[in-house]
């Protein structure tokens, strides 16, 4: 965009040339239009149609793509793996987000209640998995799993006691949600640990000195104030937890509980590149990403929207 | 909401911290509980490292966390995988992530600073559709970023993987709030004085200013990048052009027919997370995030 430079000097109420912010905003909004809008319009498009084979579907002319009004989104709620995938990302969101950001906050309020002398080592050291890519910590994880390489059986097996496969059978969830909590604890951590900070010493010296315990200190005074760290802690782990996909495609190798459709972001990507439906895959994917959108949205609206300011500017 | 207590935001090396805090009775509690978390989360990244010295044989025989001697057979073999194709991926996934962390932070800077510091008409819709964008889930994206790339014959290219990554609308939401605490807005008035133009003040003035904040945007970034699985996943059909992520996933799947690979597959593990956690240790005091930066206190 090189049409400030030619736009005559009109000032704007700053006193700067009025084309600057938008030569500015371009590249971010070509990007966003390109690789955020478009993609979700045309998801939201090919939801909406499917291929008509005419004759015995041989030839160019034989496969036509035609509107198919509802029946991807019937197709895809009907569908028999659907239903049980949302279920079990239903459980997986209900064991993830609260176990992972109860540890985090933990963490972090005894983080900075600064009783302890082990604070920088712990601190980096549950920080660090956030630097282990999703799928390298599930491999790690998932070797640790296998009775023949994980310390738990050696230790079981010496008590008399078989321990049992975590890759099967309803463990698998649980093998897989602590793969997310471990990954996601540290990051979240950071996150509340520095709004913990930034609270003025002063607001909880008066209440020490009142003789009020860490305890209530942590849960009158530092919990409500880092609320909205929380809320926004909250929402980013729920998105991120609705779409789980790379713990589960990575363990897949080793277990067979753990089917081609296992989480709902699973289901889309078999449709559309195992099946080549892109439109059921798409109809799939709209449904998922408004219920989360939903969700997120109406949380935030709940909350009274106080994480995200607009106006301050 | 009307509030306007956006103070300076963490990221910005924040102060020493107070010295009360650092200088009290210490609590066993605390202690242990701590000490827990940091066993947990160092658990499987000690057990890597010990793992990856064991021969094929030993990895399911001796117990876990007895350590041998073969590391650098080990290396070796990976290193010899098909020519080297890991050393490859290695390179491949710095590529991504560092010139899709540096295209998005400079991106994301440019748009926070116009949102921040300009009044121009559609302002408010253009932040609204961003944030909207900070909410909007990957797999929506996914399949039609695919197919659309496909349109224009960029899928299976590293353009497929690192044009998406160039945009981050939670990037510009953070530059928006850095650029609103870090710059004056008197400072532009006297760089418009002297004769700056806006593009010249950017340059000079505003991104020098903003520049902690736009460390932690790229580290942001770069590790969101890094770590990502399903974008090149579904973007690339060339094992010349993977990332890590997608490498291994790949070498674990072989492993279940040939189980002399997972030894591989576990040095592979352990190589791939020395760059990044290198990366944390050496930076530490950029990571002083605060999401609800800005936000109403309660």
């Amino acid at each position: 965009m090189t049409v400030s430079t030619r736009t005559p000097r009109t000032a704007s109420r700053r006193g700067r040339r009025a084309g600057a912010p938008y030569s500015f905003l371009a590249p971010a909004l070509i990007l966003f239009t390109l690789f955020m809008a478009a993609p979700i319009a045309y998801a939201g498009y090919l939801s909406l149609r499917r291929v008509k084979i005419s004759g015995l579907g041989l030839g160019a002319g034989a496969r036509t793509e035609v509107w198919a009004g509802l029946s991807n989104y019937a197709r895809s709620l009907s569908d028999p793996d659907f239903l049980p995938s949302v279920y079990r990302v239903g459980l997986y969101g209900l064991i993830v987000v609260p176990a992972m950001l109860g540890l985090a906050l933990l963490m972090a309020l005894l983080l900075d209640a600064g009783r302890t002398r082990v604070g920088t080592f712990s601190r980096t050291s549950i920080f660090l998995p956030y630097a282990v890519p999703a799928v390298v910590g599930s491999l790690l994880w998932g070797f640790l799993y296998l009775p023949r390489v994980s310390p738990v059986t050696d230790v079981l097996g010496k008590l008399g006691v078989t321990a049992p496969d975590v890759l099967t059978g309803n463990w698998t969830l649980w093998a897989v949600a602590n793969i997310a909590v471990w990954g996601g604890t540290g990051f979240n951590m950071i996150v509340i640990y520095t709004s913990l900070r930034a609270i003025p010493t002063d607001l909880f010296e008066a209440a020490r000195l009142d003789g009020a315990s860490d305890k209530q200190i942590a849960f009158r005074i530092k919990i409500p104030i880092v609320t909205p760290s929380l809320i926004m802690t909250f929402v980013f782990s729920l998105i991120a937890t609705l779409q789980v996909f790379a713990e589960p495609m990575t363990l897949k190798p080793l277990s067979n509980t753990i089917s081609s459709t296992w989480t709902p972001l699973m289901k889309v990507y078999r449709d559309a590149f195992v099946r080549n439906d892109v439109y059921s895959a798409a109809a799939t994917s709209v449904v998922i990403a408004v219920a989360t959108f939903a969700v997120s949205f109406g949380f935030l609206k709940l909350v009274g929207n106080r994480a995200f300011n607009q106006e301050d500017a | 909401m009307s509030v306007s207590t956006a103070r300076p935001v963490a990221p910005v090396t924040a102060a020493p911290p107070p010295t009360v805090r650092g200088k009290r009775r210490s609590s066993p509690l605390a202690t242990v509980l701590l000490l827990l978390g940091a066993v947990y989360a160092l658990f499987p990244v000690v057990w890597v490292l010990i793992a990856a010295s064991k021969s094929s044989g030993e990895l399911f025989s001796t117990f876990t966390l007895a350590p041998s001697t073969h590391l650098l057979d080990n290396i070796g073999d990976l290193s010899a995988y098909r020519d080297g194709l890991y050393w490859r991926w290695m390179a491949n996934t710095a590529l991504y992530a560092g010139v899709g962390g540096a295209a998005s932070t400079v991106v994301s800077a440019m748009a926070g600073f116009a949102l921040a510091k300009y009044d121009f008409p559609g302002k408010r819709f253009v932040f609204n559709v961003i944030l909207a964008g900070v909410l909007v889930p990957g797999v929506i994206l996914a399949i039609p970023q695919y197919l659309l790339l496909a349109k224009v014959g960029l899928t299976n290219t590293y353009w497929s993987v690192l044009l998406p990554s160039m945009i981050t609308p939670y990037g510009i939401y953070l530059c928006r709030i850095f650029a609103a605490a870090a710059v004056p807005t008197e400072v532009l008035e006297a760089a418009r004085i002297d004769g700056a133009g806006d593009w010249r003040t950017l340059a000079r003035v505003v991104l020098p200013m903003m520049r902690a904040g736009l460390v932690t945007v790229f580290l942001f970034q770069f590790v969101a990048i890094w770590n990502n699985f399903m974008l090149p996943y579904i973007m690339l059909g060339d094992d010349h052009l993977y990332p890590l992520t997608v490498g291994l996933n790949g070498l674990l799947n072989q492993g279940a027919s040939q189980p002399a690979m997972y030894i591989t597959v576990v040095t592979g593990a352990l190589i791939s997370i020395i760059p990044l956690v290198a990366l944390f240790l050496g930076l530490q005091r950029y990571w002083r995030v605060d999401l609800g930066a800005g936000a109403v206190k309660a």
